[in-house]
């Protein structure tokens, strides 16, 4: 009889070195170790032996018993493991694979570069101030200090729907726009908007642009102070290290008037196509405001000054982001928007 | 304006001041230096020099070929071959431009100028040794006919490159800088920039003829346009050309010379400032019934007065222009451009002699409408000093007795109606540095005004300038803080941040919202274009392909378009943005695009249109992009575009928007609803009409097209949101399914069991929508996912039912629903 049972642990433990998955594992538990398996059925029938064997068979069935379920034991758990890493294996994905994107939207360089502008003044105090696109001739230039038939009307090429009313060719106009609304309170205002002109669409000049100009009315400002606020203006805007240069220029409604340059960001003021070999970039036309443009808006000239400056968005945005066409900006081709962070 | 660095310097010493840093100061000053030409810069001081040719022999070989011999300065002369045809054998004694073996030369022969080194040749077997150049092989100019013959006078053995070369610096004038649109005008400007004298003295003619008095009838008629005329005679000229050093100037400053009488008025308006005109003083007729003397009066056209001008070209005038005319007619348009009758011809021995000044505006305004954009009248129409006209008449024909022999008639006619008055400024340093920010001594102040020839008169801290009459520019204190700022450098002023009292600050809240829309559409997926607000009534009538075209009327229309695709204003962004959506469906699937932007509504009886602010979206294409794990995708419709405004409305916390099915062009019927908010239509939306997408060739895909009235959302907008505490109390979920008639919408039914469940009826969300077997036809089946909560207490199964009881009822009741089984 214990012969059988040598036999019988012999047959168990090579059946289940043979076992590869756990449901083989169950089944080969339920052949040898369960209600009715064989070792089970062994050590049942020990009651049937002669009195004086049933010690050492007993003994021995029980031994051959435990050391079955510690195999199985030892079986299950590296089958659980191996179940495990199967499942592991089988989820693991190509993580080069793209990713589900959720749709993206973009806002327009230009309004991307206005944002940027107003961030940049608006902790300076300047509050943003808009006015309309189609102004009377009076407000885009009679107020502004020119008269009709004025020789720096040539500046700006004017399309006209009528001769009292024009497509405002700059942001001046909000100039006394804001003067009357805020009069007699000082002033720190930034005016932005749209522009048009009559020109050529080419690569560097658009019939439409966006403009932003700058006001402060108040009874200490100065030249001085313009300076200040265009050399941070341009350090927030294009780096710490800019430097810009003031040069004497002429527009009707500032007297003194300036031009506003800044070293070129591609060559450092070395000279390259950019600044067209000059060094020097333009990024706005300034000036202390003429006292007939203060009067025009309300503040007498003798206990008032202030300052003006107007730039081009886009111009500004072209310089930032190297953009080399002005075409581009409302032509909205989705591959050039989509560049833009 | 072109300023030849030679001329000027004749007029102030610049001392060793580097050219590029002369530029530097005029630009800074405000004379804009737009260009510097280097005229020979590059020419060889060693081996290209002033020669003279000693002797002409012919070539040996060839007939076409001479051999000049030059002398230059070296050892001895040297022999060269040249094929110029303006030497020939037997020449001597002309100046010539001669380079060496191993000078550097523009490949005469050369497309694109190329520079080369010359090498010693033989030419048809005879050595030459170097070359006599032409204008071209020195960059001079194309010239390749013949050599460059040089003056007289030229120094034999100068480095050509000391005798010729030269420096023109190319001016970019602004309009207040009428009084540097002359060579002497930017002399003085250098002159007091470097702190130098001018060196100009008052012209002087020496009079030998008979007196002017009584050889001219002069008459001033409108003395508004015409403040003086001046004009000297002189008589017995030799036309021919102007020496080679006056064409040189005139050559450098951009004019083309002609005769030398000509010639001599370009010199000394391009010297002093002053344009000038030369009458055939023959050819001027007396007034009628007399015979003697001609006459010259100034007035204005009559009306349909016609004359043709010096180019040839009869010109219609009109009433506001002002005339030159002699006894018989017009001869001249003031200020711009001579007749072609009185013009100075080889013929011509006698010359009066104009110089006038003229109303700037009025010039100004007569030169647009003739499209005659003269450098007469570029002067005249910036404004030019009356004081001046005495000075290029004197100057002008004292030029013309020593360069055309004439006689100068004694005296001068000059009529001065209306004189030009001095003006002065007063000021004070306190005023300096309240407009500066910089603090100057009066004695700083005063030195830099005398150096721009201001007189000054001081009394302690006041300053009282008398402006010097050639500047029309400077009539208040703040044009003086110009001349100090610029002169004293405004790398000197210091720079400061505002100090002064901050304004009242004041939010902005139309901007806030637009710029928030802007972020809530990014962030639903949509990409932000600006688009022209300029357009024409074609575009806008491919919204309308079947009803009527749009009505001029209803537009804003330019006087003065670029094009006719930029004629009209837009009073919407629809077309602007389907167009923009048709370009970019030709190179990409998908598009998603919102604007924001004015549309412009003309109103009758007033001056200036509304402006009212629009808000717009497109969407075409695949709803995502195609990927691996979205091998399909499915193109959007008008529930896409639906949902982003839901987003938006609600982000606005618009709940009380509704929507409404809507019948209208762009939209396709069926598939479009306004949105309201309470009584007023916020905006419009849809899938576009097919026809309309033919006319805008948009692909087959839906495209979805919206557009609001945004200064409405804006205004209705409730930015500050009532933000409720969270439920404490577990809430009660249930499901009812209800069939209706077809035509009952949804939100209907929604909002019909909302009311019925108020208050502890929390939500009702649809999600499923049926039609088909199982329900009878015109019917559907809504089935609704129902949310009970109560804020004090968790619900009893009991109540809940209750609730769910008298909302089935209540639909039953109202709308006919039967609850599915």
């Amino acid at each position: 009889m214990t012969a059988d049972l040598h036999e019988l642990e012999q047959r168990a433990s090579a059946e289940l070195a043979q076992v590869s998955d756990l449901q083989a594992l169950e089944q080969w538990r339920l052949r040898y170790l369960g209600k009715k398996g064989e070792v089970t059925l062994a050590v049942r029938s020990v009651g049937q032996l002669p009195p004086a064997e049933r010690p050492a068979y007993g003994k021995l069935a029980n031994e051959v018993k435990g050391r079955l379920e510690a195999a199985y034991e030892a079986r299950l758990e590296v089958l659980k493991q191996e179940e495990v890493e199967r499942a592991l294996r089988a989820a693991a994905v190509d993580v080069t694979l793209p990713g589900r994107r959720p749709a993206v939207g973009r806002l327009h360089p230009s309004t991307q570069t206005l944002r940027e502008i107003y961030h940049i003044f608006t902790q300076m105090g300047f509050q943003i101030y808009r006015s309309r696109e189609v102004e009377t001739d009076e407000y885009n230039f009679e107020l502004l200090n020119m008269p009709p038939h004025h020789p720096a009307r040539d500046m700006w090429d004017t399309f006209y729907i009528n001769k009292d009313v024009v497509m405002r060719t700059h942001t001046s106009p909000g100039q006394i726009h804001v003067m009357r609304a805020y009069y007699p309170e000082p002033i720190r205002a930034i005016l932005p908007g749209k522009c048009y002109r009559y020109e050529q669409v080419t690569v560097r000049s658009e019939h439409m642009f966006h403009q932003v100009e700058g006001l402060a009315v108040g009874k200490h400002i100065t030249m001085a102070d313009l300076k200040g606020t265009m050399i941070h203006f341009a350090r927030q805007m294009f780096g710490p290290e800019r430097k810009l240069r003031f040069r004497c220029s002429h527009f009707p409604f500032t007297e003194p008037s300036v031009e506003v340059d800044m070293d070129c960001i591609l060559c450092g003021g070395k000279g390259c196509s950019l600044c067209k070999h000059t060094g020097w970039l333009e990024i706005a036309g300034a000036g202390m405001v003429h006292p007939v443009v203060l009067r025009n808006g309300g503040y007498d000239p003798n206990e008032w000054s202030g300052f003006a400056f107007g730039m081009g968005i886009e111009r500004i945005a072209m310089l930032k982001n190297h953009i080399e066409d002005i075409r581009y900006f409302f032509s909205n081709d989705l591959r050039f928007l989509g560049q833009f962070h | 304006m072109r300023v030849p660095l030679s001329w000027l310097k004749e007029y102030v010493d610049i001392g060793d001041i580097s050219v590029d840093e002369l530029a530097e100061r005029l630009t800074l000053a405000g004379l804009e230096v737009v260009g510097i030409e280097r005229i020979g810069d590059w020419w060889d001081r060693d081996k290209i020099f002033v020669g003279q040719i000693v002797r002409v022999d012919p070539h040996p070989n060839a007939d076409r070929l001479t051999l000049p011999t030059v002398e230059y300065g070296g050892p001895e002369p040297i022999t060269v071959v040249t094929g110029a045809p303006n030497i020939r054998v037997g020449d001597v004694g002309q100046k010539v431009a001669l380079a060496l073996a191993g000078a550097v030369l523009i490949d005469g022969y050369s497309e694109d100028r190329r520079k080369t080194v010359l090498k010693p040749t033989k030419i048809r077997g005879v050595r030459s040794a170097g070359m006599v150049c032409s204008e071209r092989e020195l960059g001079l100019s194309d010239s390749h006919e013949g050599i460059l013959i040089l003056p007289d006078d030229a120094p034999v053995g100068m480095p050509l490159a000391d005798y010729l070369g030269d420096v023109v610096f190319d001016l970019d004038l602004t309009p207040n800088l009428a009084r540097c649109f002359s060579i002497i005008g930017v002399a003085r400007e250098v002159a007091a920039l470097l702190g130098r004298p001018l060196k100009v003295e008052e012209p002087t003619m020496e009079a030998t003829g008979p007196s002017i008095e009584g050889q001219i009838d002069l008459e001033i008629a409108d003395p508004d346009l015409c403040a003086r005329y001046t004009a000297a005679l002189i008589k017995g000229v030799k036309i021919g050309p102007s020496p080679w050093w006056m064409q040189r100037r005139l050559t450098l400053a951009g004019m083309r010379p002609i005769n030398n009488i000509v010639d001599i008025t370009n010199y000394v308006m391009l010297e002093w400032g002053q344009p000038l005109h030369a009458f055939d003083y023959h050819v001027l007729r007396p007034r009628p019934g007399k015979t003697h003397p001609p006459a010259i009066i100034v007035r204005r056209a009559r009306p349909g007065e016609k004359m043709t001008t010096l180019d040839g070209v009869e010109r219609q005038l009109n009433e506001d222009m002002l005339l030159i005319c002699d006894g018989a007619g017009p001869v001249a348009i003031a200020g711009v451009m001579g007749g072609l009758e009185s013009e100075v011809t080889e013929q011509t021995t006698d010359i009066l002699l104009e110089s006038a000044n003229f109303d700037a505006i009025n010039n100004r305004r007569t030169a647009q409408v003739l499209r005659m954009n003269t450098e007469a009248s570029a002067r005249f129409g910036r404004g030019i000093a009356p004081s001046m006209t005495v000075r290029a008449a004197r100057r002008a024909a004292q030029l013309m007795r020593e360069l055309a022999g004439g006689e100068i008639a004694q005296g001068l006619a000059d009529l001065y109606p209306r004189p030009q008055q001095t003006v002065g400024v007063t000021f004070t340093t306190a005023e300096v540095e309240r407009i500066l920010g910089v603090r100057m001594s009066v004695d700083e102040i005063v030195d830099i005004l005398r150096r721009l020839e201001f007189q000054c008169r001081v009394e302690g801290e006041t300053i009282h300038a008398a402006v010097p009459d050639h500047r029309l520019d400077v009539r208040i204190p703040a044009d003086i803080m110009e001349e100090l700022a610029r002169i004293y450098g405004y790398d000197r002023i210091p720079s400061t941040l505002l100090a002064d009292e901050l304004p009242p600050q004041r939010r902005f809240h139309q901007l806030e919202t637009e710029e928030f829309i802007r972020d809530v559409l990014a962030g639903c997926g949509l990409q932000e274009v600006i688009t022209y607000s300029l357009t024409s009534l074609e575009v806008e009538g491919r919204l309308y392909p079947e009803g009527e075209s749009p009505r001029p009327a209803d537009y804003i229309r330019l006087a003065n378009p670029l094009t006719s695709e930029r004629e009209y204003l837009r009073r919407s962004l629809k077309a602007g943005l389907l167009a923009t959506a048709a370009a970019n469906l030709r190179h990409t699937p998908q598009v998603s695009i919102f604007e924001i932007g004015a549309v412009f509504e003309p109103v009758e009886g007033e001056l200036l249109p509304r402006e009212p602010m629009r808000l717009a979206m497109a969407m075409a294409g695949p709803r995502q992009p195609l990927a691996w794990h979205t091998p399909a995708p499915e193109n959007m419709d008008f529930f896409d575009l639906k949902g982003v405004i839901e987003v938006l409305m609600e982000r606005l916390g618009l709940d009380e928007a509704a929507y409404e099915p809507a019948q209208e062009m762009p939209f396709l019927p069926g598939r479009a609803a306004v949105v309201r908010i309470g009584e007023d239509v916020a905006g419009i939306f849809g899938e576009v009409h097919p026809l309309v997408k033919e006319r805008f060739e948009l692909p087959s895909v839906p495209v979805c097209l919206a557009e609001f009235n945004l200064d409405l959302l804006v205004r209705s907008a409730k930015r500050t949101p009532y933000v409720e505490s969270l439920p404490r109390y577990p809430g009660v979920a249930e499901d009812i399914a209800v069939v209706v008639d077809r035509e009952v919408p949804a939100e209907q039914v929604r909002k019909a069991i909302m009311e019925a469940g108020a208050p502890l009826l929390r939500r009702a969300d649809l999600f499923d929508v049926y039609q088909g077997p199982q329900i009878p036809e015109n019917k559907k089946n809504l089935a609704f996912s129902l949310l009970y909560q109560a804020p004090d207490r968790t619900l009893t199964d009991e109540e809940v039912r209750r609730y769910h009881q008298r909302i089935v009822q209540h639909l039953e009741k109202t709308l006919g629903a039967t609850l599915r089984a």
